[in-house]
């Protein structure tokens, strides 16, 4: 186990180092020599200034130079600091997060409980009038795109309750745990509805085709057999190897939405990682845009690695080597 | 069996006249796994009923100049007096616009039409780029084997690691936003997926008897890739096309409601929608409403066509005529 996780810890450095690597290729080398520092000025900065920027960046210097730079400020968290905001992108990174973590948490556990449950039920009453709505319902919430779903539920649940005198939820924005909890989830319910809906499509077709294998297997007809209640055949035996496929994609998904839920956060107006993400891009907020990307992927490449250990936890016939 | 290839080309009939009536013996026809997999994708209701709702959309698209002639409305014409109320909102579903009109006095239903071009275009053409990068590479990948292998399979581990949205955002930013870009930054990030998928297929075949007999005839490895290996991928490769063309639609949608996909005026779904935010809020639903459904429509039908064909041809889920 524990080489098995050196090992994939490894392969995660190295994956992130590719990552800085193609940051580096498309925010530094992309724009052409000389628009970074032109960028980074800002748009009414004269000659001297860009030349300033540009040399206490090392722009001027030769590109291995530079990387390395980039790399070693990385290497000691540094990611610089926002020419918009005039604030550090570690303290801007670190105001989204907790908003990020808010909404895709809520909607992570109400996704795999509804993806599961109704793929578990569908699978165990296949065929049935059950089994078909689940099915159709998967289909249409999987073809759903996240902003469509997003605007119709404000449509009705925002504008259309508002205009009736109903406030029930507000319409954007969010509002800290800490400062009032009651705001803040009457502020994240849409959002989670949202994100879970368009996710937990996935887990239902998942979780039925992943059961009905795993029915059919030679330990099922035994725990049967044996008298086991039909109940505890399912959750206790079919479920538990079903879940394997299932934990994988789960562990990737909450990895990429933890870098940001960008559609969601952008309909509902929530300024989570993504949000700051799309904002920073459209004013050329290069170092926060960096940033983002960076604890993005770093997000993904941990998922990856939790998900392989857990595993090994939840299926006894896969052996980490 | 990459023989059986030829029957690709006629479509399903009845079986000739040899079985025909009063006949003493019913010939066996041997049917290749295409004709047993075209004959129960024509038998799936819900992949059939689908396939016309797609051959309707292409219709739209197809005739988006003739919906305009008719209407007396171009995509980009706006009606400032008898397109907007009087104080310059929006108009909803009349005799005139039956669809409504947009913030800009806009006919929503002759740019719903247009806007069907574009989801089109990109859906095909970025689905042709992934899977023609995919297929190549994944051919490489698994034939070559060894550090060819080690590298391309390292690069289709990164490439499916890193956000995507986030960096297809950043790239259109940089180069610019417009209908080839945005084609071409779905097809760079989206063909690890195909890429890993023909390569853990190649790894299979590669082994099999029939490459080994065109390796003693004295093929080289291109001709063995392309030849003899490829037409026996095509199967999964097709499958997994029709569920990749409505995720290419949702993605451009998604792009062009953030801003960085198809740059106004042109008519676009993802942009109408965006759009809508700044007056559906003020009780214009219409211009919502109808974008959304015309996308929602269109990615359905194409999902649950994928389901059916992949249903057909891979009843399994897993390795197919292999």
């Amino acid at each position: 186990m524990a080489r098995f996780l050196i090992r994939r810890i490894l392969q995660g450095i190295l994956v992130m180092w590719l990552v800085t690597v193609g940051v580096y290729l498309i925010f530094y080398i992309g724009p052409g020599p000389g628009a970074v520092a032109r960028t980074l000025a800002g748009k009414s900065a004269t000659p001297q200034v860009v030349a300033e920027v540009s040399h206490r960046l090392l722009l001027d210097r030769p590109i291995y130079v530079q990387y390395g730079h980039f790399l070693w400020l990385l290497l000691h968290g540094d990611l610089g600091y926002s020419f918009y905001h005039q604030q550090s992108v570690n303290s801007i990174i670190g105001a989204a997060f907790p908003i990020t973590l808010s909404l895709v948490i809520g909607s992570a556990i109400l996704w795999i409980v509804l993806g599961v449950l109704s793929g578990v039920l569908s699978a165990v009453r296949a065929r049935s009038i059950l089994d078909r709505t689940f099915t159709l319902l998967a289909l249409i919430f999987y073809s759903m795109p996240t902003f469509v779903l997003g605007l119709l539920l404000l449509l009705v649940f925002y504008y259309e309750l508002t205009i009736h005198g109903i406030h029930a939820f507000p319409g954007s924005g969010f509002t800290s745990i800490t400062a009032n909890p009651w705001q803040w989830f009457r502020g994240l319910i849409l959002p989670w509805i949202t994100l879970a809906l368009v996710s937990a499509a996935t887990y239902t077709r998942l979780t039925r085709g992943s059961m009905l294998d795993v029915m059919g297997e030679d330990y099922i007809r035994t725990a049967r057999a044996k008298g086991m209640p039909e109940r505890r055949v399912i959750f206790r035996h079919a479920l538990r190897a079903a879940l394997t496929p299932v934990v994988t994609q789960y562990g990737i998904d909450v990895g990429v939405l933890l870098g940001g839920a960008i559609i969601t956060e952008v309909v509902f107006g929530m300024p989570g990682l993504g949000f700051t993400a799309v904002q920073a891009i459209q004013q050329q907020d290069l170092p926060v845009v960096i940033g983002v990307v960076i604890v993005a992927a770093a997000a993904v490449v941990l998922a990856n690695i939790v998900v392989d250990a857990l595993y090994a936890v939840l299926d006894p016939r896969v052996r980490l080597h | 069996m990459s023989q059986s290839l030829a029957s690709v080309e006629p479509p399903p009939t009845e079986p000739p006249a040899g079985g025909g009536e009063g006949a003493p013996v019913r010939k066996i026809e041997g049917r290749s796994p295409w004709r047993l997999g075209l004959e129960r994708l024509v038998r799936d209701r819900a992949a059939m009923i689908s396939l016309g709702v797609i051959v309707i959309i292409v219709l739209v698209a197809i005739l988006a100049p003739v919906i305009a002639a008719i209407t007396g409305h171009g995509p980009n014409q706006t009606f400032q007096s008898i397109g907007l109320t009087a104080i310059g909102q929006p108009k909803g579903p009349n005799a005139t616009f039956l669809l409504g009109t947009d913030d800009q006095g806009r006919d929503i239903m002759v740019r719903i039409a247009y806007g069907a071009r574009i989801s089109l275009i990109v859906g095909v053409l970025a689905t042709a780029l992934t899977v023609a990068v995919g297929a190549i590479v994944g051919l490489i990948a698994g034939y070559f084997g060894g550090v060819t292998d080690s590298i391309l399979a390292r690069f289709m581990d990164w490439l499916l690691a890193i956000p995507f949205l986030l960096f297809a955002i950043s790239l259109v930013t940089i180069i610019g936003a417009g209908l080839t870009v945005v084609i071409i930054v779905i097809g760079f990030f989206g063909w690890a997926s195909v890429g890993r998928i023909v390569r853990g297929q190649v790894l299979s075949i590669k082994e099999r008897e029939f490459v080994e007999a065109a390796r003693a005839l004295g093929s080289g490895p291109w001709r063995i890739m392309f030849i003899d290996i490829l037409p026996n991928v095509i199967a999964p490769i097709i499958v997994y096309s029709t569920l990749l063309i409505p995720l290419s639609i949702v993605t451009e949608a998604s792009l062009s409601f953030l801003g960085v996909g198809i740059p106004a005026p042109t008519a676009d779904w993802g942009q109408m929608i965006s759009a809508s935010q700044s007056v559906y809020q003020y009780g214009a639903w219409w211009y919502l409403v109808f974008p959304s459904a015309a996308l929602l429509i269109t990615t359905l039908a194409f999902n649950i066509f994928g389901d059916g064909v992949r249903d057909a041809f891979d009843p399994r889920g897993d390795q197919l005529f292999v």
